[in-house]
């Protein structure tokens, strides 16, 4: 549905004689495929919205080519906009008009006559659960309603592709949650979903598959498991009492167990599947009469990843 | 007529902003009423030597310059406008629709105009009271000069906007070309008051001519050379200026 070929964009910053040229877009390849949830994760200034700008016809590319939806960017940028719906950062609602005027209008930009968009409308308003306050201003709306009529703005012409940039920046856990809800619903009618984020939960929850960006490169591409599995496995974590070292010694060398070592907290195991390893590992240490306090499970998260990646954390941020 | 259609969408679109946010309108009048009540009255005395004998006359010859003021410096200000929809993303969204890229700029320079002859006529209907008479054939010729000034002052605003993409640079640069160009066409006080240098370089400002032909048109003078000289004069800017501001609008934007 999206394929993309070495995407180069810079941007040259400053004034006269202090300019200085910054590559927001290093070449970036990715192919997305028919109905899925593709995001695009990375730190503020990746080049996530750059490349979103760019797919969307927003922006020129300085090289590289990218087919959306059968459309061609470079020779046909109409086609591209026929076939995509966008939502930038932060939403375009305006405070004095309603969410039916709002809609209808996008309609109409798209070319749809009069009859036709105030259907739409219709339809997509209760879609997106806002025919209740349809009519009242914008100004009125939560922030989790307002992206709502963003989004529904964003596929009043029933595009095959939806470009979401950062949509649930700025909204409370309770309207992010709802929202993945919609995107998921609109995946699950056959739309491609193609969405940038910082949020590590959001790229984890919500995502089929994920690009991480840094630097305006792609340095880790796959679903959020494969990504995870990829750099390490589990690590329990057993709080021994000062029995650490004789724990350690019966446990080493176990076929479950890929690393061990002793850590302030007690013993620390690297092991490949921590589900399956953990009963393993306390019924070794109840067979070796060694009391312990506490058993801890912990998984890879995608800031793991995204650390060894990139040698940086992203929640650091 | 996919270009027509959408300029007036985009027409009614910010029609319908103007008309949500009354107090925008508002403030506009403001000033120019204020001008109205408390300045003009000063003029049947100081307009004496141009030949005002009465109150209608001082306001035949002041009213016009006022809603050329109107047009001219609101009109200026119509690049903010632009700035601040660039910046919120509402442009942004039409552009990632097949809608016509001149029809953007021209539907919302077209609303500017339509908000700011309403202004004029308002100002037009409280100036009766104090005695201005004017014939309304040439009334509604006037208005046409006066929106086509408009129609100029916005897209050279959008222009501007486009050229110095920052409201603190542009409130400046406005303000060094809409000061000059008011102050030599005579909008408060007709030139044939100012001495023989002040009118030479006058000549020179296009604003000049379409005053002159505005007021001689309020003053039931039709037949003025200003007035038809004023009409080509507007004519040409707005068209070059439209053109100028469309199309830097469609590099930017595309």
């Amino acid at each position: 549905m999206i394929e993309v070929k070495g995407l180069r964009k810079s941007f040259t910053l400053g004034k006269r004689r202090k300019t200085r040229t910054v590559e927001a877009v290093r070449g970036v390849d990715l192919s997305v495929a028919e109905g899925e949830i593709f995001g695009f994760l990375g730190p503020n200034g990746a080049g996530k919205t750059t490349t979103a700008r760019i797919l969307c016809t927003l922006l020129d590319p300085d090289d590289g080519d990218a087919v959306i939806a059968g459309a061609d960017l470079r020779k046909d940028p109409a086609g591209v906009r026929a076939r995509v719906g966008y939502v930038p950062q932060g939403g375009t609602t305006t405070d004095e008009v309603t969410a039916r005027e709002e809609l209808v209008l996008q309609a109409r930009m798209h070319g749809i006559h009069k009859a036709e968009a105030v259907e739409r409308t219709e339809k997509a308003l209760a879609a997106f659960e806002l025919t209740e306050f349809a009519d009242r201003q914008c100004r009125t709306y939560s922030g989790g309603q307002r992206r709502r009529v963003d989004i529904a703005m964003g596929i009043i012409h029933e595009p095959k592709v939806l470009f979401l940039d950062e949509p649930t920046t700025g909204l409370d856990p309770q309207s992010r949650a709802h929202l993945w809800d919609e995107v998921r619903r609109l995946r699950d009618g056959g739309m491609t979903v193609f969405l940038t984020t910082h949020y590590l939960e959001e790229a984890d929850a919500l995502c089929d598959r994920i690009a991480i960006i840094d630097h305006g490169e792609i340095v880790a591409l796959g679903t959020p498991t494969e990504l995870k599995h990829g750099v390490a496995g589990d690590v329990v974590t057993v709080g021994l009492n000062g029995a650490a070292p004789r724990a350690a010694e019966l446990l080493d060398g176990r076929d479950y167990v890929r690393k061990l070592e002793i850590a302030p907290e007690g013993l620390r195991l690297y092991v490949d599947d921590g589900t399956t390893a953990m009963p393993q590992i306390m019924r070794a240490l109840d067979g070796g009469e060694i009391t312990f306090d506490t058993v801890e499970l912990h998984r890879p998260s995608l800031d793991d990843v995204f650390l060894i990646k990139t040698g940086r954390s992203l929640r650091d941020k | 007529m996919k270009f027509l259609r959408d300029t007036w969408l985009v027409y009614q679109r910010q029609m319908l902003l103007v008309w949500r946010t009354p107090a925008r309108l508002v403030i506009g009048f403001v000033q120019p009423i204020a001008y109205l009540v408390l300045f003009a009255p000063l003029l049947k005395q100081a307009l004496a030597p141009t030949g005002a004998q009465t109150y209608a006359d001082a306001y035949r010859i002041y009213v016009p310059g006022l809603l050329v003021v109107l047009v001219l410096l609101s009109g200026f200000f119509a690049g903010f406008g632009l700035l601040a929809e660039l910046r919120s993303g509402v442009i942004e969204r039409s552009r990632v629709t097949p809608v016509n890229r001149v029809a953007l700029i021209l539907g919302r320079a077209f609303s500017e105009v339509t908000t700011l002859m309403g202004q004029a006529v308002v100002i037009t209907l409280v100036a009766l009271p104090f005695g201005l008479t004017v014939h309304i054939g040439w009334l509604l010729l006037a208005y046409v000069m006066l929106a086509l000034m408009a129609l100029m002052a916005c897209a050279l605003s959008y222009a501007m906007a486009m050229l110095i993409p920052s409201p603190a640079a542009l409130g400046p640069l406005i303000n060094s070309v809409s000061q000059p160009l008011s102050l030599l066409s005579g909008v408060l006080l007709p030139l044939t008051l100012a001495p023989g240098w002040l009118v030479t370089i006058a000549e020179w400002n296009p604003i000049y001519w379409t005053t002159n032909g505005t007021r001689a048109l309020f003053t039931g003078n039709p037949g003025d050379s200003a007035v038809w000289i004023g009409m080509i004069v507007v004519v040409a800017l707005a068209a070059l200026t439209v053109t100028w501001a469309t199309r830097m609008f469609a590099r930017q934007v595309r």
